[in-house]
């Protein structure tokens, strides 16, 4: 069915009113829909909340063509026509070992849907030859699959070239998570672990500080093959957060700790059982910034559910991560679409 | 050494801390990893210690002790203290010479390094000539001689090592004199002993490797008389009146040699092979000691028949028709015998022979029939059997203290009565504040208590927890009971004994209640013993339960070890700690943990299956917790990798050998002594290491996951009278952390006094809290409304603390090994944490709870925690906020086993293992210090008779 109606250009509202508006022009007022829009490119693109809706309304010229889909039957292949075709081979390899299978559905909608499970951080601080990781670690059943070794670099100091002792990564687990981000790899020099430099420490100290960092694990590497380098002054990079500032500090560890200081709160909350009943996490006595609160207990219900913290006596044997979940009556209903299934998208 | 981090809003300033704290380390315990030399001072009546390491050690009156170290680290070979002086001389095997001296500073003496020379030869001299071999420190205290192995004699200066050329006693200048056929260059190579003649400092017997001894005169450089030995010479001893001296040779014989002033080449008076006629090991050291009744004592080590006691490390004495051969368990270093040092003095009537074996220090009383061992106060081997645990408790009760000195006492009967012969120096440390037990848990199931309240750690009271059991090895077996003819009379001395016959014995957990004298003792094979303290002996049956720790788990087998058997019907116990309730968990793996309450009477116990609760009241079990993760296979087959286990049983075969040996005493020709065990061991050490050094070093990044290996290990267990349920109600409860992050609250429920025997004890599991970063809980604390941590049971009933505050909210501690939590209770919320690994990239090894004092003021003190980490800092951590004080280096982060071997103290101190026989002693506290105070004074008085006489026989001589 097409309706056609108009908007002001210049006052087009919250995505909310919109969403509510075509719900009605449609009479369907209960049905979840997906909302896409083609660019100048051609690309179907989604909308789901106020900035993509704002930057579609800004592209009608003058006319701005709307997609409505039922969610349920939604074809969501058919967003982002040509970024999907180029993503869509690496993606489903990586993910889908078993990419014989109907072709996996990518759900692009709100952004709490998403989880991330890598990305490169800090690009504009850091300096060209080094590259900062960030794995997450919860919310994956996947191993974060790598090993680390003892080596030696050179550096230049002001007696010239020197050999001092480095950490390096050794192997790459196939399958694991630092092997299916692309973003490490073997022989690259590990200089930081979550903001602290590892020179002087021994291999076994680095070892015990990227496992006690492992729900949230930034590591700053030194890449082995600096080819891949993000050029800078570029646009073409693939790469997100780029910069095109080029000469900025080599190392600046208190922004990362500034930045990890509210992040670390919610990357492990306990679990408390009273009394044999259900598991719980164990709140915070003091209160802290609600923003944070919120955000972290939507990851902490990921990490319960997908690492089976449940009462021994529920634990059977090969829980999928889909169906503990199921489990878990979730009060909010924001919070509904945490029983997806679990799909990973590397942002 | 400090290193000082800022803290924001931290409670204490700098200032404070250093009021509160400093790391001291301040003195070693135990007996000195791998000792090379000794040396003894009559006049100063100190003993001297050298070790490989390049240690010196001088030890004197029980508390008077000094160290030195020899910046190379080389090992010492030989100690000479300088006649009637406060100094020493250390030759090293780098060949050089190092003088010390003992100076008092600020009003206690110290020992320090002077001078330190090496000789020099003329240029293009092999480096044999000066390669020195005998040292004789003359007693006109101006000179040394330096005997080489090129034969050749230099003499040097005292203090400043200067080369007195001229003085060079050449061994050309020796064979111009000694006008033999017999005698060729090659007689004067090697100078194998020096000795000044007894009554004539001007007269010097010189030994020569080759069996070639002279008497040099100093005087008019020649020599007076020669003597033609036949066979390889080891040693000389000069008899008191300096009219006949001794040579004792390779071939296990010893010589007689009369100096009398018209013969010029003598005859031996007497030559003997005491255990011939088969070929015999050498003689390596003699004494010929005179008595007033005329039979001398002949005091010699080595000479044992080659074939068939070629093996023992032996020290033989002969007086008149006794004669014993002291058997060593481990190699003889030095032995020294103390005499009647009195110049006026006409016999030397011996009174204690001090022996130094590699292992262990050994005084033999000479004066009493049977020559008993004398107990010594200091240098005990700590590792006779093992280290597997130790455990320290502060401030023990008079009562108790008193209770287990006379248990002890009674094991002591067949130690001599003597008092300690090596007395020198006086001690001025100030009297400990408080009596300290350390308690040492060993291989072969004994529990050795220690009075650690002072500089030396002297043993109290052995416990042995054999007899419980039925073992292979029968606990009367007593290797000392000889035939009446048996030949040569060896008898067994000394303690040091490494081998343990069943490993399942070993000592792992010791609890001690200091107010109700309750002890729990857990061991290798899952048992579990409470014992009593009763100061007679006692025969009575132990009770015995059995705790299935896996419950219902179906279909798993214990690859490991089996249980011990228990013996049936009554057992009689000695004097002391007597156990009357056994529990043996079952799969017997090795108890990871354990806690006693003696006011509720309770022991809780733990492994790497689970937890169990035992009433030992009622003798009842009240509840058992499994903790295995179903997956977890390796936990149940059994701790033991595929490496150590194949070392295991090589080791148990040579026990086997070594086991057979002993019971067939009389078989001849004997292999497998203990030394080659020990190499082979070694061997096989090294080989796996070099094993294990060939696979690149990497290591796995991974989150630990539930399912990871033994993360049902319980590490941890505690008892707190706490808030579990609501804030209105405290109960008891139980607390236990388990390897995978896992803390397990019990709520129990204990009939009071009157009704205990009637009602059970219930429990009931209140919470269970999981730690999201996984890691090991390695503690857990209640801390009362003003935060301060609960006192241990009894600890209030016996007014020595404030009860607790049941009125504000109480917090619960977990130390994990990454990370410090605090939550609210009873409702768990949680409150605050420290991260340690995240950060910094340790791990917690040890922590405890000290309270430190301040050294300004007596009425304030403050609870922190003492972290030991797996780097072997010590970190201080404040109480209740978490935060960092300080951290001091303090263990090097290679020595796996001394960080291992750590215990803190309740008040600020600590110990560790700086090898497997020695304690070193550290303090963070500036209020509690022990450490060594002593000074040595020059006996004035004598020095000047001694001089006199001295000067008076040398004019003599100079008349005649």
């Amino acid at each position: 069915e097409f309706r056609r109606f108009s908007l002001e250009r210049s006052k087009p509202g919250k995505f909310e009113e919109f969403y509510g508006l075509l719900q009605h022009v449609h009479k369907i007022p209960n049905v979840d829909v997906l909302v896409g829009y083609t660019d100048v490119h051609g690309d179907l693109l989604p909308i789901n909340n106020d900035d993509n809706y704002h930057k579609a309304v800004s592209t009608a010229n003058p006319l701005l063509r709307i997609f409505i889909q039922r969610k349920e039957d939604a074809d969501y292949s058919a967003f982002g026509t040509d970024t999907m075709t180029r993503k869509k081979n690496v993606l489903s390899n990586v993910l889908r070992p078993d990419n014989h299978k109907k072709k996996p559905h990518i759900v692009i909608s709100m952004p709490q849907d998403f989880r991330p499970v890598s990305s490169i951080i800090d690009v504009d601080i850091l300096p060209e030859t080094h590259r900062r990781v960030r794995l997450y670690k919860y919310g994956t059943d996947k191993p974060l699959g790598f090993y680390i070794r003892d080596g030696s670099s050179v550096r230049v100091t002001p007696h010239g070239l020197e050999k001092v002792p480095g950490i390096f990564i050794s192997r790459l687990v196939p399958g694991g998570l630092a092997q299916s981000t692309g973003l490490l790899a073997v022989n690259d020099e590990v200089l930081e672990v979550n903001g602290i430099e590892v020179s002087g420490k021994s291999l076994d100290q680095v070892t015990d500080m990227m496992i006690a960092n492992s729900r949230n694990l930034i590591i700053t590497v030194r890449p082995a093959n600096q080819r891949n380098n993000v050029v800078r002054n570029s646009r073409t990079s693939g790469s997100s957060g780029q910069s095109t500032e080029s000469s900025l500090p080599s190392s600046t560890p208190n922004l990362l700790g500034s930045l990890l200081q509210g992040e670390e709160e919610s990357d492990e909350e306990d679990i408390i059982i009273e009394d044999s009943g259900e598991p719980q996490q164990i709140p915070k006595a003091a209160p802290t910034s609600e923003s944070i609160e919120s955000l972290s207990q939507i990851e902490l219900l990921h990490e319960s559910t997908q690492n089976g913290f449940l009462p021994s006596s529920e634990m059977n044997s090969n829980h999928s991560a889909g169906s503990i979940s199921m489990e878990y009556d979730v009060p909010d209903p924001g919070r509904k679409s945490l029983e997806e299934d679990g799909t990973i998208i590397t942002l | 050494q400090l290193v000082f981090i800022s803290v924001p809003q931290c409670p204490w300033n700098t200032l404070l801390i250093m009021i509160f704290l400093s790391l001291c380390q301040t003195v070693e315990h135990g007996f000195p990893h791998q000792p090379s030399a000794l040396g003894y001072s009559p006049f100063l009546r100190l003993m001297a210690i050298g070790t490989r390491s390049g240690a010196i050690k001088l030890y004197g009156a029980p508390g008077v002790e000094f160290m030195g170290l020899h910046e190379e680290n080389n090992t010492v070979m030989q100690i000479h203290f300088i006649p009637d002086q406060c100094q020493l001389v250390t030759l090293l095997d780098d060949n050089s010479l190092h003088l010390w001296s003992l100076k008092q500073h600020g009003g206690a003496s110290e020992l320090r390094e002077e001078h330190r020379f090496t000789l020099k030869g003329p240029p293009g001299s092999p480096p044999s000539a000066t390669q020195i071999t005998a040292v004789l420190p003359h007693s006109s205290r101006e000179v040394l001689y330096l005997g080489t192995e090129s034969g050749n004699i230099f003499v040097v200066e005292l203090p400043s090592f200067r080369v007195l050329e001229d003085r060079t006693i050449s061994s050309e200048a020796v064979l111009q004199r000694v006008l033999e056929d017999n005698c060729n260059r090659r007689s004067c190579e090697l100078v194998e002993a020096l000795r000044e003649h007894p009554k004539n400092p001007d007269q010097i017997l010189i030994g020569y490797s080759r069996g070639l001894i002279v008497l040099w005169d100093l005087q008019n450089n020649k020599v007076t008389h020669h003597f033609l030995g036949s066979q390889q010479l080891e040693n000389l001893y000069w008899q008191r009146d300096g009219s006949k001296f001794i040579s004792c040779h390779y071939d296990g014989s010893y010589t007689r040699w009369p100096v009398s002033s018209d013969n010029r080449q003598p005859e031996p008076l007497e030559n003997t092979v005491p255990y011939g006629p088969f070929p015999c090991k050498a003689i390596s050291k003699i004494y010929w000691q005179t008595t007033k009744n005329g039979l001398p004592y002949i005091i010699f080590q080595g000479g044992m028949p080659r074939a068939s006691y070629g093996d023992r490390h032996s020290i033989s004495v002969i007086h008149g028709s006794q004669q014993t051969a002291f058997d060593f368990t481990s190699r003889v270093i030095d032995f020294f015998i103390i005499f009647s040092s009195e110049p006026a003095a006409e016999f030397d009537d011996p009174s204690a022979m001090v022996v130094l074996a590699e292992e262990e220090l050994v005084v033999i009383d000479l004066k009493t029939a049977g020559w008993p061992a004398v107990h010594p106060p200091y240098l005990a081997s700590l590792h006779c059997s093992a280290i597997t645990c130790s455990h320290h408790v502060s401030n023990i009760p008079l009562k108790l203290w008193e209770r287990i000195i006379s248990a002890g006492s009674k094991q002591n009967v067949h130690y001599s009565s003597m008092p300690w012969p090596i007395d020198g120096g006086t001690n001025i440390a100030p009297d400990p504040p408080q009596r300290d037990l350390l308690l040492t848990g060993h291989e072969d199931g004994t529990v050795r208590f220690w009075d650690a309240s002072g500089v030396c750690l002297h043993l109290l009271y052995k416990l042995s927890t054999v007899r419980v059991f039925l073992t292979d090895a029968d606990p009367n077996d007593n290797m000392n009971t000889l035939g009446e003819d048996e030949w040569p009379p060896l008898r067994k001395v000394g303690t040091f004994d490494p081998y343990s016959d069943d490993p399942r014995l070993g000592i792992q957990k010791i609890y001690l209640c200091k107010y109700s004298g309750y002890l729990a003792v857990a061991g290798t094979a899952g048992q579990v013993l409470v014992m009593e303290l009763n100061d007679e002996d006692a025969e009575h049956v132990v009770d015995h339960a059995e705790a299935d720790l896996l419950q219902d788990q179906e279909g798993y087998r214990w690859k490991g070890h089996e249980k011990l058997k228990t013996r049936d019907g009554p057992v009689r116990f000695e004097a002391g700690f007597q156990p009357f309730v056994l529990v043996q968990c079952q799969p017997p793996a090795v108890v990871t943990s354990l806690a006693l309450h003696s006011e509720w009477k309770l022991v809780a116990f733990g492994t790497s299956h689970g937890f169990g609760l035992f009433d030992h009241q009622q003798k009842r079990l009240v509840f058992v917790k499994c903790t295995l993760h179903p997956s977890d296979q390796l936990a149940l087959e059994g701790p033991l990798s595929r490496v150590k286990s194949l070392k295991k049983s090589l080791r148990q075969s040579f026990r086997r050998i070594r086991r057979s040996r002993v019971s067939s005493r009389k078989r001849r020709g004997g292999s497998g002594n203990a030394s080659e065990v020990q190499e082979a061991n070694a061997k096989f050490d090294q080989d796996t290491l070099q094993e294990m050094e060939l696979a690149p070093v990497q290591r796995k990044i991974e989150a630990r996951s539930a399912e990871d290996s033994f993360t049902g290990f319980v590490r941890t267990l505690y008892f707190a009278d706490t808030f579990l349920r609501d804030s209105s109600r405290h109960c008891p409860s139980l607390w236990a952390g388990t390897n995978g992050g896992t803390v397990y609250a019990f709520c129990l429920r204990v009939p009071p006094a009157e009704r205990r025997m009637d009602e059970p004890v219930r429990a009931e599991q209140a919470k269970e809290i999981q730690l999201m970063h996984r890691a090991p809980v390695v503690g857990i604390l209640v801390l009362d409304g003003r935060s301060t941590p609960l006192p241990e049971p009894l600890e209030v009933a016996h007014d020595l603390s404030k009860s607790p505050d049941m009125q504000g909210s109480h917090q619960l501690l977990v130390v994990s090994e990454e990370q410090f939590k605090v939550f609210t209770l009873p409702k768990v919320s949680s409150k605050l944490k420290l991260k340690l690994t995240a950060l910094e990239g340790c791990r917690v090894r040890k922590v405890t709870v000290a309270n430190f004092g301040s050294c300004k003021t007596d009425d304030y003190s403050e609870n922190d925690l003492a972290v030991l980490t797996n780097l072997g800092d010590i970190q201080i951590i404040s109480l209740p906020f978490l935060k960092l004080q300080i951290r001091y280096p303090c263990i090097r982060k290679e020595d796996v086993s001394g960080i291992a071997s750590c215990v803190f103290t309740k008040y600020g101190q600590g110990f560790y293992l700086i090898s497997p026989s020695e304690f070193e002693r550290f303090s963070l506290s500036t209020k509690w210090l022990v450490e060594p105070r002593c000074i040595v004074e020059m006996p004035e008085a004598t020095t000047n008779n001694h001089v006199h006489s001295k000067s008076a026989v040398e004019n003599a001589a100079r008349k005649s």
